[in-house]
């Protein structure tokens, strides 16, 4: 980076190609390091990825069917579809909001805004789970006046909504916050002289020009929503009345029903998958874009990009 | 930026992110301050220094810093392999990276747990050599290496991307061998990165519940970590109790990531002073 940014480009030595490069590692260190990356991999990726199938399949295709069709679990999948349906696009028009109001305007405390609008990263599941308990629990701030007019929060289905919305809060937002802020706000601005309104400038200017950040925003933040287990499994208790898929996987493996629990878990696992494949794509497209952006030739080829695309927060999609 | 904007939308846009903010983090967040400030010093200390609460403590922070050790060996390793080979697969390696994000932390926990337990695929293994690989603090700590070893390695591969192979070049020609060039060369440019990554997963370990609580037991003083101690206080009905220990995590979680974000500025400001 700091070599592109130097005055005098650094001289290139390209003479015939030898045997091995100077900047190769050794045969041997290349091997040992290959092999020790799949080892470490294996033990600690691939084999417990497989496990899950193999134990879902364990007892038959049969038995596998039979545990995804039944009542219990097709009322966990219900109830984890609802919550993510509920949560996803709040989020999303969060993600939005805050991204436009950010990137496109000035205004005092913005960088404090950015820090606490990542704030949930950096709180852990149960945590999460217990401020709403402690806000809407029994003896919580609210639990009395709920309790009167008989509204239950903590041990119900507006508990989990709350937890889910909490942990999938910065999701959207901290993908196109960046984002935004890089593209800047002139192809907006010239569509509103030449008469736009601000909605179609919005759809017609701003959505075409971040959609692949949005669609990886949304796709980790979908992810999340149906995978969230210890935010939700504190709010929603031990009582088994509201069971999302992954709390109803953990319930089926302490009543010891292996079987059972491996196969909603490959369902969850498939997801997870989906997931992988279509953020791959986006991250392609996003690159793709980001790299036009920055060869177009314009007058601040000075100041450095607001943020590498590779920030250690774009993987904290648990 | 202009200071006439004249694009619309601020006040709507800044007002719904404002509220959104405040209703969903900051008041159940400040509840968690405010409920720890009615305990009185002394109590609070109590429920913070238990014998239980210490080994909980002691355990979540031992086998998240080794965790975050290994996660910061290997996953130089891997990331190294990643960027500089090409062999059979890497790209397919490359996305599989991300699974322990992809997939849910329950999920990875019974998965582990089988895999590691005494007839599992792994500890079927281990065990005869009296390695105790699930049920036991070790099992807490293979969970935590697999939820942080994305973190180290993402990191590491723009840093490993961005190394300026001139350097390398001029450590060889000046008779440096591989192994030198390393320790000189490359590891000096990629500590910021290991330094940053090694405290994303350590912070990540710190808080992580899901993939442990299914191989840990929870045996109190033995296996149990924080975030299940909170959840057992929790199902005790000892809100006090819980709030206590969650604030005390929760300020060393912020206390981590602070230390990144100071790692990041001094490297950041020392990228600038050279350019």
């Amino acid at each position: 980076m700091s070599a592109a940014a130097s005055p005098i480009p650094a001289p290139r030595f390209r003479g015939k190609a030898p045997v091995r490069s100077a900047t190769d590692d050794p045969v041997l260190a290349k091997i040992a390091l290959i092999l020790g990356t799949l080892t470490f991999l294996g033990l600690f990726l691939f084999l417990p990825l497989g496990a899950i199938f193999f134990e879902a399949f364990r007892r038959g295709a049969g038995v596998y069917f039979a545990s995804l069709v039944h009542p219990e679990a097709l009322a966990a999948v219900r109830m984890t579809l609802f919550a993510t349906a509920v949560c996803v696009p709040v989020n999303v028009a969060f993600g939005l909001c805050a991204a436009w109001a950010i990137a496109k305007f000035d205004f005092r405390g913005k960088s404090f805004l950015i820090t606490l609008i990542d704030l949930p990263f950096a709180v852990s599941p149960v945590i999460a789970g217990l401020v709403f308990v402690l806000v809407f629990g029994v003896r919580g701030w609210l639990g009395e006046s709920l309790d009167t007019i008989g509204f239950d929060v903590i041990f119900a289905t507006p508990g989990v909504i709350l937890a889910t919305l909490f942990v999938t809060f910065p999701f959207v937002a901290r993908e196109l916050i960046p984002l935004m802020q890089e593209q800047g706000s002139e192809e907006e601005e010239a569509a509103i002289v030449l008469g736009a309104s601000g909605w179609q400038t919005f759809f017609r200017v701003t959505l075409p020009n971040i959609r692949w950040a949005l669609v990886y925003g949304t796709v980790l933040c979908t992810a999340r929503a149906m995978g969230e287990f210890g935010a939700v499994a504190v709010v929603a208790g031990n009582r088994g009345r509201t069971n999302t898929m992954p709390l109803y996987v953990e319930l089926l493996y302490n009543e010891g029903k292996f079987a059972a629990a491996f196969a909603i878990a490959s369902l969850l696992t498939m997801v997870g998958l989906m997931t992988l494949i279509l953020k791959t794509v986006a991250e392609l497209r996003l690159k793709a874009e980001r790299k036009a952006l920055n060869d177009t030739p314009n007058d601040d080829m000075n100041t450095p990009a607001a943020k590498p695309l590779n920030m250690p927060g774009d993987l904290a999609l648990e | 930026m202009k200071k006439n904007n004249i694009l619309p939308g601020f006040g709507v846009t800044l007002g719904f992110t404002l509220v959104y903010l405040a209703l969903l983090v900051l008041i159940p967040l400040s509840a968690l301050a405010i409920k720890s400030a009615e305990l009185n010093f002394s109590d609070f200390w109590e429920i913070v220094s238990s014998p239980r609460a210490a080994a909980a403590y002691r355990l979540t922070f031992g086998a998240s810093l080794i965790a975050a050790i290994v996660n910061a060996i290997f996953g130089l390793i891997v990331a190294w392999t990643l960027v500089r080979y090409r062999f059979w697969g890497s790209t397919f390696f490359d996305a599989a990276i991300d699974l322990p994000f992809a997939i849910p932390t329950a999920v990875s926990g019974i998965a582990l747990a089988t895999v590691y337990s005494q007839n599992g695929v792994i500890g079927q293994f281990l065990y005869p050599l009296g390695i105790q690989s699930a049920y036991s603090q070790l099992g807490v700590t293979i969970a935590l290496v697999f939820i942080g070893l994305p973190f180290v390695i993402r990191t590491l591969q723009p840093a490993i991307e961005e190394l300026e192979r001139e350097s390398e070049e001029a450590a060889a020609s000046l008779g440096a061998g591989r192994l030198a060039a390393f320790r000189k060369v490359i590891f000096p440019a990629l500590l910021p990165a290991i330094l940053t990554g090694f405290s994303l997963s350590f912070a990540r370990a710190i808080g992580e519940y899901g993939s442990i609580v299914f191989i840990s037991a929870n045996i109190p003083m033995r296996t149990e970590v924080v975030s299940n101690l909170i959840v057992m206080k929790l199902d005790e009905y000892d809100t006090a109790g819980a709030t206590a220990i969650a604030l005390v995590t929760l300020l060393a979680s912020f206390a981590i990531l602070l230390f990144v974000n100071a790692v990041q500025w001094r490297f950041g400001a020392r990228q600038r002073g050279i350019a």
